[in-house]
């Protein structure tokens, strides 16, 4: 940042800080200041309340303030003031306990309409079931077979993000708010959850490891996603002509180490564009199927192994297989990684409960899950030299 | 009176006496708060710019953790109880705490308790990939649950909380039973009034949160599953049983501080303090409202929506008596004859400050709002205002306002309010711009970030190391005046009143020892 | 009670002692937990050596029999006046007051998780989702509705044989603590009036009372174990069966032991029929351990 900019914020800052009132102004002028009203309903009416209990506080503090500060400027001794001595008075107590609890009735009503509206329970056009599993989240069109994916940080940013990477990362497109589907990580759009405009979308949200929350501003969501538990949230939104229509937000629960790194992007579309790409990640989805059956060479499961395991093990196990002493075991070397291939399949697809380690049974396809034991039993120095297929997997 | 004391290192490892029990919390405060500083400088370093520069993410979830749990139980709640402990006695007219042994007791705990929690820290593995509690503060299950070395962290709280309890029963003990002939309820400074309360709510919660990380303890080591859904429980459990504590919680740390605000102003102002009795019942009203309310933390988690819509009204409330008191701090200084010594400054820092804190606390309360603001850092800013410019400025405050009766001298009064005024001014550019990122939209604990909000925590940065660098300031002043420095009168202060005032500076090792006639 | 001043001790070195004993204590018992990190092929996923814990025990034991001691012989020799009592008075009923509490957090989690979270896993309130996608074979209840207590993932929490009933042993266990509290205070009606072997016979009723108490609650733990199969890991009936009542017993004992140096003492010639604060305060704490009980009995066996 540079030292004139600087000087510029500082100043703006001491100006709002003195007088909370400017702030509010500030705020409407778009200088990033202040809650954006966001594109649903739900949104706009958080931003409507926030604003009028913002201008109630302004309003409320600069009473207060102005009381204080006069006294303080009139009622100083250099100034020769002689203290009163007065020191109770039953009207000024009562009418000063009232007001306030008026105001605060004043805020309730509002707030009861607002918060009806938010928790509405309607019937749903859409039903999206999420699921935040560390540090990625899960998306399951339940009323759609087999659109179900996963929607992480891109592999590149992966690296950006890294302490030391070298990389400028204001120069980033989107950093720490950009997703991919690392199934297909061609695409870097593939991990958005598109959904059709004009449609109330249910979101059935839920946790595989420990907690996370879905979080979309604009759209007025957050809601906790807990292991065990669905939570329900819902939005409406519409297509804006003109605009791109990609709403972006982030994991809002601390869930381990990194949590800061774990974006949610919405995209909303027509309908028909909605209907082609459902049709899309159905086909996906029956390729990705076909694979579970076919029989791979050693070299086909090392190289899709490498790429499961760079995007879903490394973050853990690190890029490579050394792990995080105290935290994450090693792969390179590791008593089940270099032990019997039964133990290995296991803890891979049944994850261990209490752990980090999740059961990837049923986030990775079988051809996946069988690429990437390969890949851990043969890299890194291991050399196990062993195979295995999809038809393995159980 | 006599003023003979032992010496050397048994004096303060066997003392039973108040002062020096006092003393040694005030000062294992401080140690902590700079500890707990220096995180919090770590934090700030990594924040300054996107991208990450200097720790691993881990690590920085352990700064964000270790910083909160360090400041809560290790800076903020011993400082009060170090004042608790030199001024309750003296402000009651009584000779010493009623468990002097007790007192003793509750004190050794502390540096033990804090041994354990930082331990795990060093522990193990890479020390920079953060070996210790990552969990944040609140340690929500499962995620501590994962945890490695979770047992430590459970008994450092086990431990937090023993010594806590014992402290509390102490400071009820004396407060009920320990008073000076005349001195009736209704005529204790309200200091003592506010540690009463806070005590009572101490021993309320602290049991509660014991129970929580016993919960914990069996749930990972033992089999139980009162937090797992697959056998009946519920992640959501845990926080309910953490913020019934968690909530008193914030107001255990900050009641005290209103105490010490009370006694300040009034003196300054030369003034009575306004509506003494309403203050009193507003601090209890506080207290009841406090164990309440406390799912406003927990607004996102998916509860029923009646009890959505109970916990923001009770929420709201709180609202009233805390706005009593903030009017009677007002009316107290209205029409007085004011002058602005140090301890003034901070605690009409305080005033206005606190109640900005305040302000955006009420905002939270309203839940359909709290939605957008949960876990950004418009909480972060929220809590900062009232813990930093309202616990932490009530505790200067009463160290710069009672320093020349604990030590006889003076401290300097142009650095203490240079002190003051960097403080201030730094502490704003601290934490006023983390409202703006947090509703722009940036969450908390998280250790990089968008590029969108760099300017602002650039800014948030550099309010925070010259904020810190302040804070060194306040050490040398404290040593200074340790040291040296006029004389301070027997009164010290022009407008003071009360039992304190009438011994003399600095204050024998034993005071009371027959006790004051209270008119 | 001869000094009018209040009594204000000498530095005392056993507070530190105390410290120390809790440290090693806590220490030692989080350093054998560690050993479930370690893989179960090296011993892992067990407590490992407690030898530092007990150690820290030993500590705080010597701590206790030091600082009590003390306090005894100042106590016996009239150092301590009425309002030195009264400090001890509300020392221990705050004491109590944090114990009290401490359970609270137990039944809290109990209600919670009968009241809320089971009916939610079964797909109650705004829960239908949650039962329907992730656990759609359950369908709640509690003991006392006479469901097997099935977890939502047997596997992982698997189901006893049956449940522990109110109307055997938790009955009897129940009149033999009200019984025992009764006792109890007849011995303190003696003491007033310096009836001595009566007290101590009383006494020595209120602990036989105690004891077998507790004989049958480990019978009791011994049948849930080995016949019924209940354990810690049985879900959350088991989680919250025992620890109330594994908290429960652990406080009974302490209130035993209390009473057995009490009655020690007794025979010792300790105490006057003005002057027996410690007497007293062990007396509370069965009072409020027996309090418990009754809230137990009708919570966790009963409803
Ligand atoms: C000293 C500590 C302290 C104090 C005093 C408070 C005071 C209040 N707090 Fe705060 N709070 C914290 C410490 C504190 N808080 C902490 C540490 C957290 C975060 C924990 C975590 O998640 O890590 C938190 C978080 C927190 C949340 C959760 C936010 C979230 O995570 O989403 C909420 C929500 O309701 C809240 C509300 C309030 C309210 C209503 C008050 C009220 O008491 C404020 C009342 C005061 C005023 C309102 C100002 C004075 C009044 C007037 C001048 C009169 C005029 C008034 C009217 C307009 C009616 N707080
Ligand atoms: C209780 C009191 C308390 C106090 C006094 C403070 C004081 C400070 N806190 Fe905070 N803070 C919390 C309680 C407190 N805090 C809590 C409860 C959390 C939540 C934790 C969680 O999410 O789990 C939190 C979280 C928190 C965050 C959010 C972290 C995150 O979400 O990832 C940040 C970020 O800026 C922050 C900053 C600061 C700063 C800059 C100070 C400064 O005021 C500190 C100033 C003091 C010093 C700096 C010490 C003196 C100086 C030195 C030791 C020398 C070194 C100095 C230099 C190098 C200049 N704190
Ligand atoms: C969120 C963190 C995390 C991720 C992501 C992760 N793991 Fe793990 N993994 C762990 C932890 C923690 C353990 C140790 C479990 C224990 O305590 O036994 C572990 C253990 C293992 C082990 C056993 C190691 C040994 O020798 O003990 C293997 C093999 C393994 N993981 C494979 C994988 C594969 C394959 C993937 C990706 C598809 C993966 N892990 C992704 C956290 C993770
Ligand atoms: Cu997922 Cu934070
Ligand atoms: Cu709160």
């Amino acid at each position: 940042m540079s030292a004139s900019k600087t000087i510029k914020m500082l100043s703006r800052l001491l100006c709002t800080a003195l007088l909370f009132g400017p702030a509010v102004a500030f705020a409407n002028e778009g200088y990033d200041l202040n809650l954006q009203p966001g594109v649903t309903e739900v949104s706009q009416m958080q931003f409507d309340l926030h604003m009028l209990v913002l201008w109630i506080c302004t309003i409320a503090g600069i009473g207060v303030f102005a009381v204080m500060i006069y006294s303080i400027i009139a009622h100083r001794k250099s100034k020769g003031a002689v203290a009163a001595q007065f020191h109770e008075s039953t009207t000024v107590e009562v009418i000063w306990t009232v007001i306030p609890f008026a105001i605060l009735v004043a805020i309730a009503v509002p707030a009861t309409k607002g918060l009806l509206l938010l928790e509405s329970n309607d019937k749903a056009d859409v039903n999206i079931k999420v699921t935040g599993i560390q540090w990625k989240w899960e998306y399951d069109y339940i009323d759609e077979d087999g659109v179900k994916f996963i929607s992480q940080l891109p592999q590149a940013q992966e690296e950006a993000r890294k302490l030391g990477s070298g990389t400028d990362v204001t120069t980033v497109k989107n950093y720490l708010l950009e997703v991919d589907n690392p199934a297909t990580s061609d695409d870097t759009t593939d991990g958005y959850i598109v959904v059709p405009e004009k449609k109330r979308i249910r979101l059935l949200i839920t946790a595989k490891d420990v907690l996370h929350a879905w979080w979309v501003p604009a759209l007025g969501v957050k809601r906790d996603a807990i292991p065990g538990y669905i939570n329900e949230s819902w939005f409406y939104a519409e297509y804006r002509e003109g605009e791109d229509n990609i709403y972006r937000g982030q994991c809002a629960e601390l869930c381990g180490k990194d949590h800061g790194f774990m974006p949610v992007v919405v995209k909303v579309v027509k309908q028909a564009d909605y209907d082609a790409w459902i049709a899309k990640q159905k086909s996906a989805a029956s390729a990705s199927a076909a694979a579970d059956t076919q029989t791979f060479t050693m070299d086909e499961l090392m190289k899709r192994g490498e790429q499961v395991y760079n995007s879903s093990c490394a973050a853990c196990h690190q890029p490579n297989g050394e792990g995080i002493t105290g935290a994450f075991p090693a792969i390179k070397g590791g008593k089940i990684s270099t032990g019997d291939m039964a133990g290995h399949i296991n803890i891979v697809v049944n994850g261990k409960p209490g752990t980090a380690m999740a059961a990837y049974g049923d986030q990775l396809s079988k051809a996946d899950i069988a690429a990437v034991i390969t890949f851990e039993r043969n890299a890194f120095g291991n050399d196990k030299g062993d195979m295995v297929q999809p038809s393995d997997i159980k | 009176m006599s003023d003979h004391h032992p010496t050397g290192i048994k004096r303060w490892l066997f003392t039973t006496n108040h002062k020096d029990i006092g003393t040694l919390y005030l000062w294992f405060s401080f140690t902590m708060l700079l500890v707990g500083g220096a995180m919090a400088m770590v934090i700030r370093a990594e924040l300054y710019e996107p991208g990450m520069q200097l720790v691993e993410p881990n690590f920085f979830n352990m700064m964000t953790t270790m910083h909160g749990l360090i400041m809560v139980f290790g800076a903020i709640m011993p400082a009060m109880v170090g004042f608790a402990n030199w001024q309750v006695p003296m402000m009651i007219g009584a000779p010493d705490m009623a468990l002097p042994r007790m007192n003793n007791w509750s004190f050794w705990i502390l540096p033990f308790a804090a041994l354990m929690l930082v331990m795990p820290m060093f522990m193990g593995g890479d020390f920079m990939q953060g070996q210790g509690p990552a969990f944040g503060w609140t340690f929500y299950e499962p995620l501590s649950g994962q945890y490695n070395k979770l047992a430590f962290f459970i008994f450092a709280v086990h431990l937090l909380g023993f010594s806590s309890i014992m402290g509390s029963i102490n400071i009820i003990a004396t407060i009920f039973n320990m008073r000076a002939p005349g001195m009736t309820l209704m005529k204790m400074p309200l200091f003592v009034w506010t540690w009463l309360i806070t005590a009572f709510l101490l021993i309320a919660v602290m049991p509660v949160l014991a129970g929580a990380v016993t919960m914990m303890l069996t749930d990972k080591y033992f089999g139980t599953s009162f937090f797992d859904a697959a056998g009946g429980g519920d992640p959501v459990l845990f926080q309910h049983v953490f913020w019934f504590f968690g909530h008193p919680e914030v107001y255990i740390m900050i009641l005290p501080a209103f105490g010490i605000v009370s006694q300040i102003i009034p003196t300054f102002a030369r003034k009575p303090l306004f509506g003494y009795a309403s203050m009193v019942y507003a601090t209890a009203a506080i207290a009841f409202l406090s164990f309440i309310v406390w799912a406003h933390h927990m607004f996102t988690v998916g509860m029923p929506v009646a009890g959505e819509l109970y916990f923001m009204y009770a929420t709201v409330m709180i609202a009233v008596p805390t706005a009593v008191k903030v009017f009677n701090w007002t009316a107290t200084m209205w029409k007085g004859s004011m002058t602005f010594e140090t301890p003034m400054l901070w605690a009409i820092g305080f005033v206005f400050m606190f109640t900005i804190g305040g302000f955006t606390g009420l905002m939270l309360g309203v839940a359909p709002t709290d939605f957008q603001y949960h876990d950004t850092y418009f909480v972060v800013a929220h809590f900062h205002y009232v813990l930093v410019t309202g616990a932490l400025y009530g505790i200067i405050a009463g160290v710069y306002y009672w320093l020349p009766k604990w030590t006889g001298n003076m401290y300097s009064e142009g650095l203490g309010k240079l002190h003051f005024w960097l403080s201030t001014i730094s502490v704003n550019v601290l934490f006023f711009p983390q409202h703006f990122v947090g509703l722009e939209g940036m969450p908390r604990r998280i250790p990089d970030y968008n590029p969108m909000f760099a300017d602002w925590n650039a800014i948030s940065s550099l309010g925070g190391f010259v904020f810190g660098a302040s804070q060194i300031l306040f050490l040398v002043i404290i040593i200074m005046t340790i040291r040296g420095g006029k004389k301070a009168t027997d009164q010290v202060w022009e407008g003071a009143e009360g039992l304190e005032w009438t011994i003399p500076s600095p204050a024998p090792y034993h005071t009371f020892e027959t006790a004051p006639e209270v008119k | 009670m001869s000094d009018s001043k209040y009594y204000l001790p000498e530095p005392s070195h056993w507070p530190l002692v105390g410290s120390i004993g809790l440290f090693v204590t806590t220490f030692g018992f989080a350093f054998a937990l560690l050993n479930y990190n370690a893989p179960v092929e090296e011993g892992g996923g067990t407590i490992g050596n407690l030898m530092v814990m007990y150690i820290g025990m030993a500590i705080i034991a010597f701590m206790m029999f030091g600082w009590f001691g003390t306090v005894i012989r100042e106590s016996e020799a009239g150092k301590y006046n009425a309002q030195v009592d009264t400090s001890f008075r509300m020392g221990m009923m705050w004491f109590i007051f944090s114990e009290v509490m401490f359970f609270a957090a137990f039944f809290g989690a109990l209600f919670y998780i009968r009241q809320l979270s089971i009916p939610w896993l079964a797909g109650e309130g705004n829960n239908a989702m949650t039962n329907e996608l992730l656990w759609p074979s359950f369908d709640g209840g509690w003991a006392s509705d006479g469901k097997a207590m099935v977890s939502p993932n047997p596997e992982a929490y698997p189901t006893p044989k049956a449940v522990v009933g109110a109307w055997g042993i938790p009955l009897v266990n129940t009149i033999l603590l009200i019984a025992s509290s009764f006792t109890c205070t007849f011995a303190h009606h003696a003491l007033k009036k310096d009836a001595r072997s009566k007290m101590i016979t009383w006494m020595i009723v209120t602990l036989a009372l105690g004891f077998i108490f507790l004989g049958f609650q480990i019978y009791e733990y011994s049948h849930a174990i080995n016949d019924l199969g209940l354990t810690l890991s049985s879900g959350t009936y088991g989680s919250t069966f025992y620890m109330l009542t594994g908290f429960h017993g652990a406080h009974v004992t302490i209130g035993a032991i209390m009473l057995t140096i009490m009655t020690l003492r007794m025979i010792k010639g300790h105490f006057t029929p003005k002057n027996h604060f410690a007497f007293e305060a062990a007396a509370w704490y069965w009072h409020f351990v027996d309090v418990v009980w009754v809230g137990l009995f009708i919570f966790v066996y009963v409803l």
